[in-house]
């Protein structure tokens, strides 16, 4: 185990930094959904992309592909900045994993 | 009854298959009992984060995603992604914001996380009056569905199958509260998702030669190589005097905005959505079952645009301009349910449908001898006759009738489930009667459980006639009381109860007041021209919710700060690793 120090000036870095993430990727989701797929949607309608035009797969599909994988990201960050700051959760007790994949079996 | 067997082989698959499917689920909720409050309200708080994220898109994917998508972005065209991003887009603000800090929290309910954070009875009563509004608002238009599929597919009263769906959900929401649930969700998404992608793929064959339906809508037609399948549609649908289907639609850009922007807000907001997440081991698990649950909702989300497509197309060519007297056996067959009626209004014995409604193509339909639209089409009808078109065989038309029955009573469970809390947790444990013991909470919970189950019944047997009207309001409220005070709860140590208060009230009364003026008030003033800026009353919760942030911010900028113990609240719900208790 690491020495956590919880000390202020930690916990603000940490803090800062996971805010930084989601900035940037709600902007991200943001330019995706409001920008690309309504506002722009018309200009994008321009450009094809096999039997699709740009803008109507991006607001059908592209934009629900990419809110998946920011979240996916988003948790692949945040696992990797609780470990660098030693604030990762204690180790839960077994029979958290038993149920569930009891669940998943059914 | 016999002579129901005797008749069709639809029938008897659909007893076999819907019987099968609620064996199963009441199998499951029996083995997932809840043995106490914990396990009652959030599953002990032991359910993984891939079954989290099944049991989450099974409670958020209700009979209107399953039965009644589909059909109406095939006749919006495109603007009907704002239905699909509204209701996928949420999740992004649900896992990047709130999951995580709610989880770490981890007490029980969105009133409890309002009333604890804001030190506040009066901001947990808001917070439960609007908990228990959006739910009922739900959890009517449910048993609804129920109802329907059941007297569609097995020619019961509606009645009987909104009975049977109650006495389905009491059994296992009563006894095992959010535990059974749970398990039984994960159960009905398998079957759910299963009976939706299964047509889709032989309909996309048959169309396409392309096996995924989310490639095959954007292919060529195999009836007519080097024609992609949506450029055929937008020429069908501009020879009928329709927009092209992947233009601009009849709404304006700053609409679909605010709609788009108010449905997501909404999701994130809606509490039988955000309780889910009490009942992951971990903050880490919270985040991922996020993801898992987005990933399992958008494979049917991203599917309903194709069948959205594969329908409008079958529509167009195989019945417009068709000798009534040679329609497809599908056709007849739905007319007989009425969803879909005709009148031969120019009596030339074809179908004619077309936009009447535009007058730059009057002229042309009535050169062509064509006296106005003759077929009306309801929406629910492009999923649920969808493997009738593709003629697939009996037992996978029951399949879809399971998997709608499977999307209604997963969303039930959660909203009962939330109403249950709301009433035992919120109302009696944390106001009324404090000093109940835990066991006399569990008996409140499971006897409001029940009554709830009663009251949604009625509702379902009798329904309001304003439950499409109210859906948006439950959006609306959801965007714009509950989304702004949590956010701000946590990422705003300065946030304090006048603020929190003021806000939610302005932002709600301002929501509420417009979609009461629009649609019950003044329901003939309802066009754009009478919105404010344009924006129907489907997307008002956006600005609401902007109220609700601005109010808020200002009144407690100018107001004292929340105490220390609060601060150290927020503080501890902003990292996962507990160096002591969130609550004392």
């Amino acid at each position: 185990m690491k020495n956590h120090s919880l000390s202020e000036t930690h916990r603000r870095a940490y803090w800062r930094k996971n805010l930084i993430f989601v900035a940037a990727l709600l902007t991200v989701w943001f330019i995706v959904s409001f920008v690309l797929s309504i506002i722009f949607v018309d200009d994008l309608n321009e450009i094809r992309m096999g039997g699709f035009r740009l803008g109507f797969w991006m607001a059908q599909q592209g934009s629900l592909y990419i809110f998946v994988i920011l979240i996916f990201v988003y948790v692949w960050l945040m696992n990797r900045l609780d470990r660098a700051y030693g604030l990762e959760e204690q180790e839960i007790n077994e029979h958290a994993q038993d149920a569930s994949s009891e669940g998943a079996a059914q | 009854m016999t002579d129901i067997f005797a008749a069709d082989p639809i029938k008897i698959w659909t007893f076999i298959i819907v019987g099968l499917s609620f064996a199963l689920y009441i199998g499951i909720a029996w083995r997932a009992k809840a043995e106490s409050m914990s396990d009652f309200y959030v599953a002990g708080s032991q359910v993984g984060a891939v079954a989290n994220g099944m049991a989450t898109a099974a409670g958020w994917m209700s009979a209107a995603s399953f039965i009644s998508m589909a059909g109406m972005m095939s006749f919006l065209g495109r603007d009907g992604a704002m239905y699909l991003m509204g209701w996928t887009g949420g999740y992004v603000l649900l896992a990047l914001l709130l999951a995580p800090y709610l989880r770490k929290f981890g007490k029980y309910t969105v009133p409890d996380f309002v009333g604890e954070r804001y030190y506040s009875q009066t901001a947990r009563v808001v917070a439960l009056v609007c908990a228990i509004f959006v739910s009922f608002t739900y959890v009517a238009g449910q048993m609804r569905g129920v109802g329907v599929v059941f007297a569609r597919f097995l020619e019961v009263p509606v009645e009987w199958g909104v009975v049977i769906g109650m006495v389905i959900v009491f059994i296992y929401t009563v006894t095992g509260g959010q535990k059974s649930i749970t398990y039984t969700q994960v159960a009905q998404y398998c079957v759910l998702i299963f009976a939706y992608m299964l047509p889709t793929f032989f309909i996309s064959l048959l169309l396409t030669d392309t096996l995924l339906p989310q490639i095959g809508f954007g292919a060529e037609l195999s009836t007519e190589p080097g024609v992609f399948l949506l450029d055929k549609l937008d020429g069908l649908s501009q020879e009928l005097g329709f927009a092209a289907y992947t233009g601009r639609g009849s709404k304006t850009i700053i609409d679909v905005f605010f709609i788009t922007l108010s449905l997501m807000v909404g999701t994130a907001g809606l509490p039988h959505v955000i309780t889910r997440f009490f009942t992951v081991p971990r903050v880490k698990d919270a985040r991922m079952s996020a993801g898992w649950a987005l990933l399992f909702i958008v494979i049917l989300y991203a599917t309903a645009p194709a069948v959205a497509a594969f329908a409008r197309i079958n529509l167009l060519t195989s019945v417009h301009n068709t000798e009534y007297a040679s329609v497809p056996d599908w056709f007849s067959k739905w007319e007989e349910t009425g969803l879909i009626r005709f009148s031969d209004k120019n009596g030339d014995g074809r179908i004619q449908y077309y936009n009447d409604q535009n007058p730059a193509f009057a002229q042309r339909a009535t050169a062509q001898g064509w006296n106005g639209n003759e077929l009306s089409i309801d929406r629910d009808i492009i999923v649920l006759a969808n493997p009738e078109i593709a003629q697939l065989p009996a037992w996978i038309i029951a399949l879809v009738a399971a998997g709608g029955l499977a999307a209604a009573l997963s969303t039930a469970a959660g909203l009962l489930l939330v109403l249950s809390m709301s009433v035992s947790h919120d109302l009696m444990k944390k106001v009324i009667r404090p000093n109940i013991t835990e066991k006399q909470e569990l008996r409140y919970a499971r006897i409001s459980a029940a009554v709830a189950v009663i009251i949604a019944g009625y509702f379902g047997v009798h329904p309001p006639g304003f439950v499409a009207q109210v859906v948006a309001f439950a959006f609306g409220l959801a965007a714009s009381s509950f989304f702004p005070v949590i956010v701000l709860g946590i990422f705003s140590k300065r946030m304090n109860r006048a603020g929190a208060i003021a806000g939610m009230i302005t932002g709600m009364s301002f929501t509420a007041a417009y979609i009461i003026y629009f649609k019950f008030v003044h329901p003939e003033a309802n066009t754009a021209a009478h919105w404010l800026w344009g924006i129907s009353p489907e997307g008002i919760g956006g600005v609401g919710m902007l109220i609700n942030f601005g109010v808020s911010l200002a009144i407690s900028s100018r107001t004292s700060p929340p105490p220390q113990e609060v601060q150290d609240m927020v503080e501890e719900i902003r990292i996962p690793r507990s160096e002591k208790p969130v609550l004392s």
